[in-house]
C-alpha cells in the first residue's frame, strides 16, 4: 500500500509530489494526461503574483504571498526561467484610481514588499509605450514572470529523483475507502494508499465527490491569448495589468521569460477541458490590449492559446479533507500558480493530521541545472560542443535550441514522447516559425532516442498522431 | 473554340483552340501551340514523385518521368514506383524504371544520392 | 589566434547561396566560404521534387533537385569551401560571422564580404490566427512537403488547403499523386497567389475545388484534426456569417504566404525596406551596410528560382569586386518609390556609379491587372519609361529594365506605377 496517492501533475500536484519525496514514504502521482503541466500549468498567463489582489485575511492572501515568496526559491534552485519584473496595475478613472488605492491597502494588509501608488507621469515614465489615457497605477515590485510547465516538471523530476512514482495516462475513475486508507480505481488498474491528495485542477470537484460531498463546484473559466514574436517583447517591460473586475485581473500585457510578449487573456465561462480559441474572444483581448499598450501589432502574433481556470463557486481556494484521508485542493484558480508551493505545504498539514508519519529523509534531489545553448556566452558555446559535439547541431533555428538540448531533454527522469513535450523542456518550436523547420527533425531525434518507430511520435496528447503511413510501400489507391 | 491555359511555362499564356482544325491562338511560343493542340486531343503530363531508396542518407529517392506520359496513365505511373527500390548511390538521370506502364518514357532519377 | 579570413562568406547554401557564391568566383574573389545549416546544399529545392524550375536559366523544365544538381556541380568546379551543418548565430557590421557546427565548435571567421541568402520561413497559423482546437494535423505546406518527399511519411487522409500559393497548390496534387482526398483549396483573396499553370495542373487535373474570397475560421479536434469550418468572406476579409461550410478531414495544409528571414540582418545592422520585409538593397544587391550583401528570398520572396538565381549572381560578383577593390564610388543615388499598384521595388536605391546600361527593377502588383502600361516617372512628373504589360499579378514577380540614359534624366526619386487601360 502505498502512503499518499496524488492525483494530478499539474503545479499544485506536482509540489506536493516533490513535498512528500523528501519524507520517507511511499508515494504516487496519478496523472491522466501522457505528460505532466498538460492542464492550467501549461496555459497560462505565467505571472507571480505579488499578492495585492487577495482580500486579507484569506487562505487565498496568505498563500499567495508566501507561495511567491517559496516559488521565487525554487526557481532558484530548480535553474527555472524565472525574472521578478515587477507589475503595473493601470487606473484610467477615478474610480479605478479608488481600486488601485485599495489593491495598495490590500497589498501592505498582505504583506506584499514595496507596493506603492504611481502617478501618471510616474507610471509614463516607467512605460513610456503606455496609453496616454492612464492616470496612475500601482506597482508591486516582487511580481515576477516565470515558466510553470518547467516548474512543474522540475518539482515532478525531483520527486521522481526522491523515488516517487509517478503513473502518466492514469485517469481517476472512483475511489472507495478500505482499510487504513483508500482504494483509487483508475484507466491502469486499483491503486491503494493511505492518504489521497486530490489535486485535480479543473476536475477536482469531480475527483472529491468519489470520497465524499465536495462541497464545492468548479466552474470552468477560458482565456485567451495571443503571444507575440520577440520583435514585440520590449514594447513594455513591466506586467501591465488592469483594474480587477468581477472576471478576474482582466487582460494583462507582459514580456515573458522568453522575450516573447503575451497579451490576454479574456475570461468566459467554457467546458471543462475545452481550449479552444474563438474570433470574437481574440478581438475582445486585442480591443482591451489597445486600452493599455496602444501600439501592440498583432501582425507579429505567433500563436493563439487558451487555458481554462478551475474557478470554483467559492471567494476562496479549498483545501480541506473530503473525507477522512481524503485532501482536496481544489477551485485552485488564480493567484494558484503563485500559491501552490505554500498549498502543498498546507497539504502535508493535513496529511499530517490523518496521520501520516513525517519523517526527513537525508538526503533527497533539491535542484537541478539546465543547459540553455541560447543563453551561453561564446566561450561557454565553445566549451559546450566540445564536451558534446551535439550542441554544435542547431535543431531549432528561432530559439537556437541544439540537438543536444533534445537529447538531454529525452533522458531527464520525466522524458517527454511528444514533440510539444519537447517544447515545454528546451522551447524548441516555441518561437516564431512554431516548429515549422524544426518539427520534423524533432521527431526524427524523438523516435531515435526513444527506440520508436516515427508513427508513434505524437504531437501531444494521445491520439495526436502526426504521420498517417508510408508512401511508396503499398496500401494507397493513388486517387482512382 | 476552347479556352485553356497553357502550363508549359509559368508565363501561363491564355490559349484558344479551335475543336475542328485544332489551331491554336494566343501562344507566346511553339511550344504552347502544341501544348494547347495534346490537350485536346491527347493531353500529356510530367509525373515527378519520389521511390523507396536504400543506404542513403534520406529515405526517398525523387524522380520523374524523362518525358511527358499520356494523363490517363498518371495513376499507373504512380503504382508502378510503389514497387521501386533503389541502392544509393544513385545518379541525376539513372533509369529507375524503363518504359514505365508502356508509354516508352523512362522514369529517372532527379538528385545525386550518395551512399552514406 | 588571428580568425580565419575570407573574400566572401555566403550564409546559406540554398540556390541563392550557391548562385552567389560561384558568381564570386568567377568574378575572381579568392577564398569563398558558404555556411550551410543543413546537410547538404541545395536547400528547400531538395524538396520541390516537381518540375518548372530553370526554363529561363537553363532553357529548359527541371525538378528542384535537378536545377539544385547543377548549381552543386558548378560550385564543386571551383575554390569555393563549404561548411554543411553549421549554424550562423551572428554577422556583425564589420563582418565577422559568428557560426557553430559539431567539427569546429564556435567559429569566428572574418570576411571581406558577406553574402546573406537565408531565404524565407513560412508564415504559420499563429500569424493568421486561424481560431478553434490545437489538435495534430495542422502543418504548413512546406513541412509536409519534406515529411512526404523527403522522409516518405504521409501526414493525412483527407486534406484542406488553405491559401493557393504555389507551395499549397503543388502539395495539392502531391497529396493526391500519393493516395490523399485533397477537399478544397480555400484561398481568402479573390485571386488565386500561385501561378495560373498550378492552378490547372494541380487543381483542375484531379477536380479539386478552389473558393475564392474564403478562409478557415474554425479549426477542430481534442488531439487530431477532425474538421474545419469555410466561410465566405466580405471585401475587408472578414467572414460572412451564414456562409459556414464544413469539411470532414484529418490535415490542414497551411500555404499562407512567406516571410524573408532576417534575423541575422537585423543583427548585422542593416536598413529593413518594410516594403519587402528585407534589407534595402541598392542596384546591385549591396544593403545599407557596405560590404554586406543580400540575395534571393531573404530579399523578397520569388516565384521563380531563376530570378533568384539572376540576382545572387549580381550580389556575387559585387560581393567579389568589394572584396578586390572595397566600396563603391561615391555619387548620385535615386531612391526607386512605389507607384499606382505597386507594393515594393527591388532595388530600394540605385547609385548611378555602378550602372553600366541598364537596371534591372523587379516588383509586385496588388491586385490583378489586365492590359496595362508600367510607367517609370521621376519626381517632376515626367514619364521617363513605359512598358506595355497584358496580365500582372500579386502571384507573378515583374521587372522592367531601366536604360541608365533615361535614368540620368531624371529629377529626384523615381516612381514605379502600373495603370490599367
Amino acid at each position: 500500500m502505498l502512503d499518499v496517492a496524488v492525483i494530478g501533475c499539474g503545479i499544485v500536484g506536482a509540489n506536493v509530489a516533490y513535498l512528500l519525496s523528501q519524507h520517507k514514504l511511499r508515494v504516487a502521482v496519478l496523472e491522466k494526461e501522457n505528460d505532466v503541466s498538460m492542464g492550467t500549468t501549461r496555459a497560462n498567463s505565467a505571472i507571480v503574483h505579488a499578492g495585492y489582489d487577495p482580500e486579507p485575511g484569506t487562505a487565498m492572501a496568505r498563500l499567495n504571498v508566501r507561495g511567491s515568496a517559496l516559488t521565487k526559491e525554487q526557481c532558484a534552485a530548480f535553474d527555472v526561467k524565472y525574472d521578478p519584473i515587477g507589475s503595473l496595475v493601470l487606473a484610467f478613472s477615478d474610480e479605478e484610481l479608488a481600486t488601485v488605492r485599495r489593491l495598495y491597502e490590500n497589498g501592505v494588509a498582505n504583506g506584499v514588499p514595496g507596493v506603492r501608488v504611481l502617478t501618471k507621469e510616474e507610471t509614463l515614465a516607467m512605460e513610456p509605450n503606455l496609453s496616454d489615457a492612464v492616470r496612475g497605477a500601482l506597482y508591486a515590485p516582487s511580481a515576477a514572470v516565470v515558466e510553470p510547465w518547467d516548474l512543474a516538471l522540475a518539482l515532478a523530476e525531483a520527486a521522481v529523483q526522491n523515488g516517487a512514482e509517478l503513473h502518466l495516462e492514469t485517469a481517476v475513475t472512483g475511489a472507495e475507502p478500505i482499510e487504513g486508507g483508500w482504494r483509487l480505481h483508475t484507466s491502469g488498474g486499483d491503486v491503494d494508499a493511505r492518504a489521497v491528495v486530490n489535486a485535480a485542477g479543473v476536475e477536482s470537484d469531480t475527483v472529491a465527490a468519489f470520497a465524499g460531498a465536495p462541497g464545492f463546484a468548479v466552474t470552468p473559466n477560458r482565456g485567451e491569448y495571443y503571444l507575440l514574436d520577440k520583435s514585440q517583447g520590449g514594447l513594455v517591460h513591466h506586467v501591465i495589468f488592469q483594474c480587477p473586475n468581477k472576471d478576474g485581473k482582466g487582460v494583462l500585457v507582459s514580456p515573458t521569460v522568453h522575450g516573447n510578449l503575451i497579451v490576454g487573456p479574456n475570461a468566459e465561462p467554457a467546458e471543462r477541458g475545452d481550449t479552444a480559441t474563438c474570433a470574437a474572444a481574440l478581438a475582445f483581448v486585442r480591443e482591451k490590449a489597445a486600452k493599455s499598450v496602444p501600439g501592440v501589432s498583432f501582425r507579429d502574433n505567433i500563436r493563439n492559446f487558451a487555458g481554462v481556470r478551475a474557478n470554483s463557486d467559492q471567494s476562496d481556494f479549498v483545501i480541506a479533507a473530503t473525507a477522512s484521508g481524503f485532501i482536496t485542493l481544489g477551485g485552485i484558480k488564480s493567484p494558484g500558480l503563485s500559491s501552490a508551493p505554500a498549498i502543498a505545504e498546507d497539504a502535508l498539514k493535513l496529511l499530517a493530521e490523518a496521520g501520516i508519519p513525517f519523517e526527513k529523509k537525508e538526503r533527497f534531489v533539491c535542484s537541478r541545472k539546465k543547459k540553455r545553448f541560447n543563453q551561453m556566452t561564446p566561450e561557454q558555446k565553445a566549451e559546450a560542443i566540445r564536451e558534446n559535439p551535439l550542441y554544435g547541431r542547431v535543431i531549432c533555428r528561432c530559439e537556437t535550441v541544439t540537438e543536444g538540448e533534445i537529447v538531454d531533454a529525452l533522458h531527464r527522469p520525466i522524458p517527454p514522447r511528444t514533440i510539444d513535450g519537447v517544447k515545454r523542456r528546451c522551447t524548441a518550436g516555441m518561437g516564431r516559425c512554431q516548429g515549422g523547420f524544426c518539427g520534423p527533425r524533432v521527431h526524427e531525434i524523438i523516435a531515435r532516442e526513444l527506440g520508436i518507430p516515427q508513427q508513434e511520435v505524437l504531437k501531444d496528447r494521445a491520439g495526436s498522431y502526426i504521420i498517417t503511413g508510408r508512401t511508396k510501400e503499398g496500401g494507397v489507391s493513388h486517387g482512382e | 473554340m476552347a479556352n485553356i491555359i497553357c502550363i508549359v511555362c509559368p508565363k501561363g499564356c491564355r490559349l484558344t483552340v479551335d475543336e475542328k482544325t485544332l489551331a491554336v491562338t494566343g501562344n507566346g511560343c511553339p511550344r504552347g501551340a502544341e501544348y494547347g493542340k495534346n490537350e485536346l486531343t491527347h493531353p500529356v503530363r510530367v509525373v515527378t514523385s519520389t521511390v523507396r531508396v536504400e543506404g542513403a542518407a534520406i529515405a526517398r529517392c525523387p524522380v520523374k518521368t524523362a518525358g511527358s506520359v499520356p494523363k490517363e496513365k498518371m495513376a499507373g505511373v504512380m503504382r508502378a514506383l510503389d514497387g521501386v527500390r533503389l541502392t544509393a548511390p544513385v545518379k541525376r538521370g539513372d533509369i529507375a524504371v524503363a518504359d514505365v506502364c508502356g508509354t516508352g518514357v523512362d522514369v529517372v532519377v532527379t538528385r545525386d544520392l550518395p551512399a552514406r | 589566434m588571428a580568425n580565419e579570413r575570407y573574400d566572401v562568406i555566403v550564409v546559406g547554401g540554398g540556390p541563392a547561396g550557391l548562385a552567389a557564391a560561384e558568381a564570386a568566383a568567377r568574378g575572381g574573389a579568392k577564398r569563398i566560404l558558404i555556411l550551410e545549416r543543413d546537410a547538404k546544399l541545395g536547400g528547400i529545392l531538395n524538396q520541390c521534387i516537381h518540375n518548372g524550375f530553370g526554363l529561363h536559366y537553363f532553357k529548359e523544365e527541371l525538378t528542384g533537385p535537378e536545377y539544385a544538381g547543377r548549381f552543386i556541380e558548378l560550385v564543386e568546379k571551383t575554390d569555393v569551401e563549404v561548411k554543411t551543418d553549421t549554424m550562423v548565430l551572428a554577422v556583425t557590421p564589420e563582418k565577422q560571422v559568428h557560426a557553430v557546427n559539431a567539427r569546429d565548435g564556435y567559429i569566428v571567421l572574418d570576411a571581406a564580404a558577406v553574402v546573406l541568402c537565408m531565404g524565407c520561413r513560412e508564415r504559420t497559423r499563429g500569424a493568421i490566427s486561424i481560431p478553434g482546437r490545437r489538435p495534430s494535423g495542422v502543418f504548413t505546406a512546406g513541412a509536409a512537403q519534406r515529411y512526404l518527399n523527403i522522409e516518405g511519411y504521409m501526414v493525412g487522409r483527407r486534406v484542406v488547403i488553405l491559401g493557393s500559393g504555389d507551395i499549397g497548390l503543388i502539395m495539392a496534387r502531391r497529396m493526391t499523386l500519393e493516395g490523399a482526398k485533397v477537399l478544397a483549396c480555400v484561398e481568402v483573396m479573390p485571386y488565386s497567389g500561385g501561378l495560373t499553370r498550378n492552378i490547372v495542373q494541380c487543381l483542375h487535373d484531379f477536380d479539386i475545388p478552389l473558393y475564392l474570397s474564403h478562409t478557415v475560421t474554425n479549426i477542430e479536434g481534442e488531439s487530431r484534426l477532425t474538421g474545419v469550418t469555410v466561410q465566405k468572406v466580405d471585401e475587408n476579409r472578414a467572414p460572412i456569417p451564414g456562409t459556414e461550410m464544413h469539411f470532414d478531414c484529418d490535415t490542414l495544409l497551411l500555404s499562407v504566404g512567406l516571410i524573408p528571414e532576417n534575423e541575422l540582418s537585423s543583427g548585422a545592422g542593416v536598413e529593413m525596406d518594410r516594403r519587402h520585409s528585407g534589407p534595402m538593397v541598392y542596384e546591385n544587391m549591396e544593403t545599407s551596410v557596405p560590404g554586406i550583401f543580400a540575395a534571393g528570398n531573404v530579399v523578397h520572396v520569388h516565384d521563380l528560382v531563376d530570378f533568384v538565381t539572376g540576382e545572387s549572381q549580381r550580389a556575387g560578383a559585387a560581393a567579389a569586386r568589394f572584396a578586390q577593390s572595397g566600396p563603391s564610388p561615391e555619387g548620385r543615388v535615386i531612391e526607386v518609390k512605389n507607384g499606382a499598384a505597386v507594393t515594393y521595388t527591388v532595388p530600394g536605391r540605385i547609385r548611378m556609379a555602378n550602372v553600366e546600361k541598364t537596371v534591372e527593377i523587379f516588383f509586385r502588383v496588388n491586385r490583378v491587372c489586365g492590359d496595362s502600361v508600367i510607367r517609370v516617372t521621376d519626381e517632376g512628373g515626367a514619364a521617363l519609361a513605359s512598358f506595355k504589360r497584358e496580365h500582372l499579378a500579386p502571384g507573378e514577380m515583374e521587372h522592367v529594365s531601366m536604360p541608365k540614359v533615361l535614368l540620368e534624366k531624371a529629377v529626384g526619386a523615381i516612381t514605379v506605377g502600373v495603370e490599367e487601360a
